[in-house]
């Protein structure tokens, strides 16, 4: 009897551990942004993809300047630009560049031009097993990988039959649908209109993707560009078939000829306010790019305006 | 004066005490009604409104983030969470069984409590470890030993399974085998009986409730196992072909997309949906369980 009673009350601790941690992750994200007692607010809506960026520079935003609380919302870029325009907002965060004609309207509402920050790069690099022959992959082939109704399944179709990978299967490694480089690799390769292939293996993490790939001869997979390791080669990419492949680099990535990078901006209403001109300098510091760069982004270049 | 005092204490103990008890008897009934009804309420919207049953559990497609149109189903889930169970209970039931026959049986007295030490710590070890060990240790290993395209997949989430359920069947089982009375060992040896045959035809059906409901407590481990299948099976919505396929389990789903999904949306309420179908699926396996065990009661009582 005791040996059951034991077994029992092992899995109830492991339970209510693993329980605990699960919740406290959960919960953590969902604190409010800042106390009420704070003097200054900073008002920080738009992309999607940067809310968790955001998240985290409000967050220890707080311990530099205890004063100053920064709100931030999601709801997608538009909204942001939109805010902006409205005059609700203090900065957007935005992941595509403003329209001539938004920055018009911005100016006029405002009375003085948006600024524009690159904050950082989301950049995706694709990667195989450093034993994969393979030198550089299209874009084109990577919808045949990925898409729905793709019919590359074989390495050997790709010309890049590995000695590690007996089976010749491609097996592809993807994120969790949740993610926003989930969201970003499916619209930068298949476009709007075309699903990607279920099937993959999924993980929830970008270092999971590059440690699961350096494990297995067989892989491919994306995941950002800061998170390449020991093991996994970043394949240099073109648009189209029988191009020469960019290799995901920095310059690359901000000159524009890497086919899957984004920049990553902060457009200020007007003359941002000193608070506001604080935080985004704050951001573009050391210490913010060195929080960006632990959540899976590209630090943005020094000379960045 | 304290005499008083504690007969009073007694006479207030005694119903205090039984109530007690009594709440805490009646209150595992009630909070699993209330899970129940709250996993239900969450999803029932979907349930009762646009989802399409038949989509739900006749197709692979799992794709709730579509941007072109939602799919919502879970066939290739189901499949995912029974080839892995399936596996485990083959794996765990007869090695759990024949270990708690070792360590009630044929164990020295000395080794026997060392034994039992180490497998209750096995029981311990939390889930998120067991699925580290998936994807760092047997993954390479099940690629060097099948030459399978990726290690994470069926056999390495069943080998995993089958190591946490193991204990727990070892555990339940060995104290079935020590409650059946030791006058049947003396009366089968005094026949004669050898030692395997003592295990066989004497102890195995005199403790046959106890190791169904250990091989039960193992297999219910499996099914409602998340966080090491999450991570040893490779969270692939497919059909799998093979052991060495990677499969999606119903209950990594939920873990892994609970909490990205907008609360109220069909994605969230469909997560719910699935919960409520594991919910079913085990009280099936238990009511199963105890209609088997009554069985065997009602046959033998006669």
């Amino acid at each position: 009897m005791f040996s059951r009673m034991a077994a029992l009350r092992a899995l109830v601790v492991a339970g209510l551990v693993v329980g605990a941690a699960a919740c406290g992750g959960g919960q953590s994200e969902q604190q409010p942004g800042g106390t009420a007692a704070s003097a200054v607010v900073i008002r920080l809506t738009g992309s999607d993809t940067m809310v968790n960026l955001d998240q985290a520079w409000a967050e220890n935003y707080r311990s530099v300047a205890p004063d100053v609380s920064v709100q931030i919302a999601g709801g997608g870029s538009g909204v942001g630009i939109a805010g902006l325009i409205d005059g609700i907002l203090d900065i957007a965060a935005s992941s595509r560049k403003m329209e001539p004609e938004e920055i018009e309207r911005a100016t006029k509402s405002a009375g003085a031009a948006p600024k524009e920050f690159v904050v950082g790069l989301d950049a995706l690099a694709v990667y195989v097993h450093e034993s994969n022959p393979l030198q550089s992959i299209s874009i084109e082939e990577l919808a045949e990988v990925y898409g729905e109704g793709g019919q590359t399944t074989k390495w050997s179709q790709l010309g890049a039959k590995s000695p590690l990978c007996a089976a010749d299967d491609i097996i592809r490694v993807s994120r969790q649908n949740n993610s926003g480089t989930y969201a970003y690799f499916r619209e930068a390769v298949l476009g709007r209109t075309r699903e990607l292939r279920l099937g993959s293996v999924d993980q929830s993490g970008s270092k999971d993707v590059v440690s699961l790939v350096s494990r297995t001869p067989c892989a491919i997979g994306y995941s950002g560009m800061a998170y390449a390791d020991k093991g996994v080669r970043a394949l240099p990419i073109s648009k189209k078939k029988g191009e020469p492949g960019v290799p995901p680099a920095l310059e690359t990535a901000l000159n524009g000829t890497y086919p899957i990078s984004r920049p990553l901006y902060f457009y200020s209403r007007g003359t941002p306010s000193p608070q506001a001109q604080a935080f985004i300098d704050w951001s573009l510091s050391d210490a913010g790019q060195k929080i960006l760069q632990d959540i899976g982004y590209v630090p943005a270049p020094k000379s960045a305006p | 004066m304290v005499q008083r005092f504690s007969t009073r204490l007694g006479l207030l103990g005694e119903p205090l005490i039984e109530w007690t008890i009594r709440l805490c008897g009646w209150s595992a009934i009630f909070f699993v009604f209330a899970i129940f009804f709250f996993v239900f309420r969450e999803g029932a919207p979907l349930l009762f409104g646009t989802l399409d049953l038949t989509e739900f559990f006749t197709s692979v497609n799992w794709r709730p983030d579509s941007r072109i149109r939602p799919q919502y189903g879970v066939l290739a889930l189901i499949i995912g969470t029974m080839s892995v169970t399936l596996l485990a209970a083959v794996l765990s039931v007869p090695a759990g069984l024949g270990a708690a026959v070792f360590v009630s049986e044929f164990c020295p007295r000395r080794v026997r409590e060392g034994l039992k030490i180490v497998i209750e710590l096995l029981a311990a070890i939390p889930s998120v470890v067991w699925g580290f060990i998936g994807y760092m240790v047997l993954n390479p290993l099940v690629i060097w030993a099948t030459g399978a395209p990726i290690g994470i997949n069926i056999l390495n989430g069943g080998v995993i399974l089958a190591l946490m359920s193991v204990p727990i069947i070892m555990s339940v089982g060995e104290d079935a085998l020590r409650a059946v009375p030791d006058t049947y060992r003396e009366a089968a040896l005094a026949l004669g009986a050898s030692r395997w045959q003592l295990v066989y035809k004497v102890l195995l059906p005199a403790a046959k409730n106890g190791l169904l409901a250990a091989a039960l407590l193992g297999i219910g481990r499996s099914v409602g196992e998340t966080m090491a299948v999450l991570m040893a099976t490779g969270h692939a919505v497919q059909l799998p072909s093979s052991l060495l396929d990677p499969v999606r389990t119903l209950t990594a789903t939920i873990a892994a997309e609970l909490g990205e999904a907008v609360e109220g949306g069909d994605h969230y309420q469909v997560l719910f949906v699935i919960g409520t179908l594991l919910m079913v699926m085990s009280l099936v396996v238990n009511v199963t369980a105890d209609l088997i065990v009554k069985g065997i009661r009602g046959k033998q009582n006669v």
